[in-house]
């Protein structure tokens, strides 16, 4: 079971860690990142294993957000399924 | 794994294009309520929807969080309460609608369908008393809606029960005229009614169903209009594959969905309703679909031929989507949940005469369309009348929901707000049907051959 977070903002130094550190902190292991800033708009796409993660999915999306509206930044967490839905057959 | 702009594609349908599920629906069957004592059948109905649906709203939202698809209602259907109520001979239906009420409550739905009444053919013990109530019913509750059907293809349409309706309809309107006639915007008279579907206000939970089962409708008109966009030069054709494909995206979603609900909650997942169903909010509406695919407006000539289109691709995409397919499926028009259909209303260009065509190639029928409060019962049966003749022909469902402005004339607006939106009184050709629907009796089904 992975999740997918996803950030999109300003540019701002330590957006990369903050956001890992928060997957460190609930057991989620970061597995895959694609991140880009392209004319200071930071994006970046995390997949974390959240298998053996110590809380529910509903934490790590809440805490996401907290973090999002600290940084000013938008970060949306949502389950891979959803995405293996939509666009495989 | 799951590439980057398909991750992005997801988000943006969500974000900026109001792709949400529409409802997850917890179909319940009451046949095991069933007692001559209503208040042991009332006991019993209370504690049978509490206790199934008690988790519905919590699973739903933990969907909602974990996938980050918005599910905008969570809602209930049960068995048509005639089947309840007739055992209870003398006493007066309404303390179900009560019940009801109070269930809904108490599991935190907004609203429970299966007030209703299935006719077709005629009337049954308690059915008439059930659909004389629904008035009352309607006036003294807040989350229940109710649903009559009066003819199928099978049957033919019973011409009594159009009569019936139409001043039940007028009737509805008027003892809530001080919420703004709301309670008509709570029922629906169908042809063709069907047993699984999840969208109000027509729901309930058909005898051939299961003891309990889920099933979600979609939406996501946004969605198709925003995809269009982008092909501004393309033939027909090409629409049409447009539709499909983003089609087959949203009701994957559904289907996601549902599985998911229905497994959390230990009960059979159903049916994904292929819909595209609006809302008031701006970049959620049929009409601009329509208007996206060339159209000034919607309501000229025109509108039937794209909406045939839409409806017919938007199955397509979707069958291949999910593995049960049911309910409604294909395009909604209710006027007042539609912005674009608001406007088009409003200036004239769509009438009730162009909406009765538009409804022969689509979902569902003449839909949350406000009409004057003068209008007679004999011209709201009519209408009816009018509508079934289309689905009884056509073998499709169509519905009547109506609503009869007390008090008001074409051109001034009824605004409930919220999902049910707002609306203006539209004219209604004023030439009396009053002798035809005299006649009562039943229009005989239509021959299945020679067709032309």
């Amino acid at each position: 079971m992975r999740a997918v977070i996803t950030v999109i903002g300003k540019d701002n130094v330590g957006i990369l860690a903050k956001v890992s550190g928060v997957c460190a902190n609930l057991n989620a292991n970061v597995t895959d990142v694609t991140q880009s800033v392209l004319d200071d708009m930071f994006a970046m796409i995390m997949l974390a294993d959240i298998t053996n993660m110590n809380t529910d999915f509903s934490v790590l999306a809440d805490t996401m957000t907290e973090l999002g509206k600290t940084l000013g930044l938008a970060i949306h967490t949502m389950h891979e399924d959803i995405f293996t839905a939509m666009h495989g057959i | 794994m799951v590439n980057t702009s398909d991750i992005l594609e997801t988000i943006r349908m969500i974000q900026d294009e109001n792709l949400d599920i529409r409802t997850i629906t917890m179909g319940i069957s009451l046949t095991d309520c069933i007692d001559s004592d209503i208040t042991k059948a009332n006991t019993k109905i209370y504690d049978k929807i509490c206790k199934k649906a008690e988790n519905l709203v919590f699973v739903g939202n933990t969907i909602e969080k974990e996938y980050g698809i918005p599910i905008i209602n969570k809602r209930l259907s049960i068995t048509p309460i005639s089947i309840i109520s007739a055992a209870t001979q003398s006493e007066s239906p309404v303390a179900f609608a009560k019940t009801m009420d109070k269930a809904a409550e108490t599991v935190g739905v907004n609203l429970i369908g299966g007030y209703t009444a299935l006719v077709q053919k005629g009337f049954s013990a308690g059915d008439r008393e059930l659909i004389e109530s629904i008035p009352e019913a309607l006036s003294e509750t807040s989350r229940v809606c109710s649903s009559v059907n009066i003819g199928s293809t099978k049957t033919g349409i019973n011409l009594d029960a159009c009569a019936l309706m139409g001043r039940i309809v007028k009737e509805t309107a008027e003892r809530t005229v001080n919420n703004k006639c709301f309670g008509a915007a709570k029922l629906v008279v169908f042809c063709n009614a069907v047993d699984d579907n999840p969208f109000m206000a027509g729901a309930f939970h058909g005898v051939g169903e299961p003891d309990c089962i889920i099933n979600v409708g979609v939406s996501g008109p946004g969605v198709v209009r925003s995809a269009l966009s982008k092909y501004k030069g393309a033939d027909i054709t090409e629409i049409a594959d447009v539709i499909k494909k983003t089609s087959y995206k949203i009701t994957r979603v559904g289907q996601l969905v549902g599985t998911v609900a229905a497994e959390r909650l230990g009960v059979p997942f159903g049916i994904v309703d292929l819909s595209l169903a609006p809302t008031p909010a701006i970049g959620d509406s049929v009409a601009h679909i329509l208007e996206e695919i060339g159209l000034e407006k919607c309501g000229c000539p025109g509108t039937t031929a794209a909406l045939a289109l839409l409806n017919d691709a938007v199955k397509k995409g979707g069958v291949m989507a999910c593995s049960k397919i049911g309910g409604l499926s294909g395009a909604f028009i209710p006027v007042s949940e539609d912005a674009g259909m608001i406007d088009a209303a409003v200036c004239g260009s769509l009438t009730l005469e162009k909406l009765e065509a538009m409804t022969a190639v689509c979902s569902v029928g003449i839909d949350m369309v406000i009409i004057p409060g003068d209008t007679s019962h004999e011209t709201i049966a009519a209408i009816i009348a009018d509508e079934a003749a289309i689905g009884m022909v056509n073998n499709k469902t169509t519905a009547v929901r109506i609503i009869p402005a007390i008090g008001m004339k074409p051109g001034e607006e009824l605004d409930w707000g919220g999902l049910f939106g707002k609306g203006p009184v539209m004219p209604v050709n004023t030439y009396s049907p009053a002798k035809f629907i005299s006649r009562g009796g039943l229009i005989p089904a239509p021959l299945h051959s020679l067709k032309n």
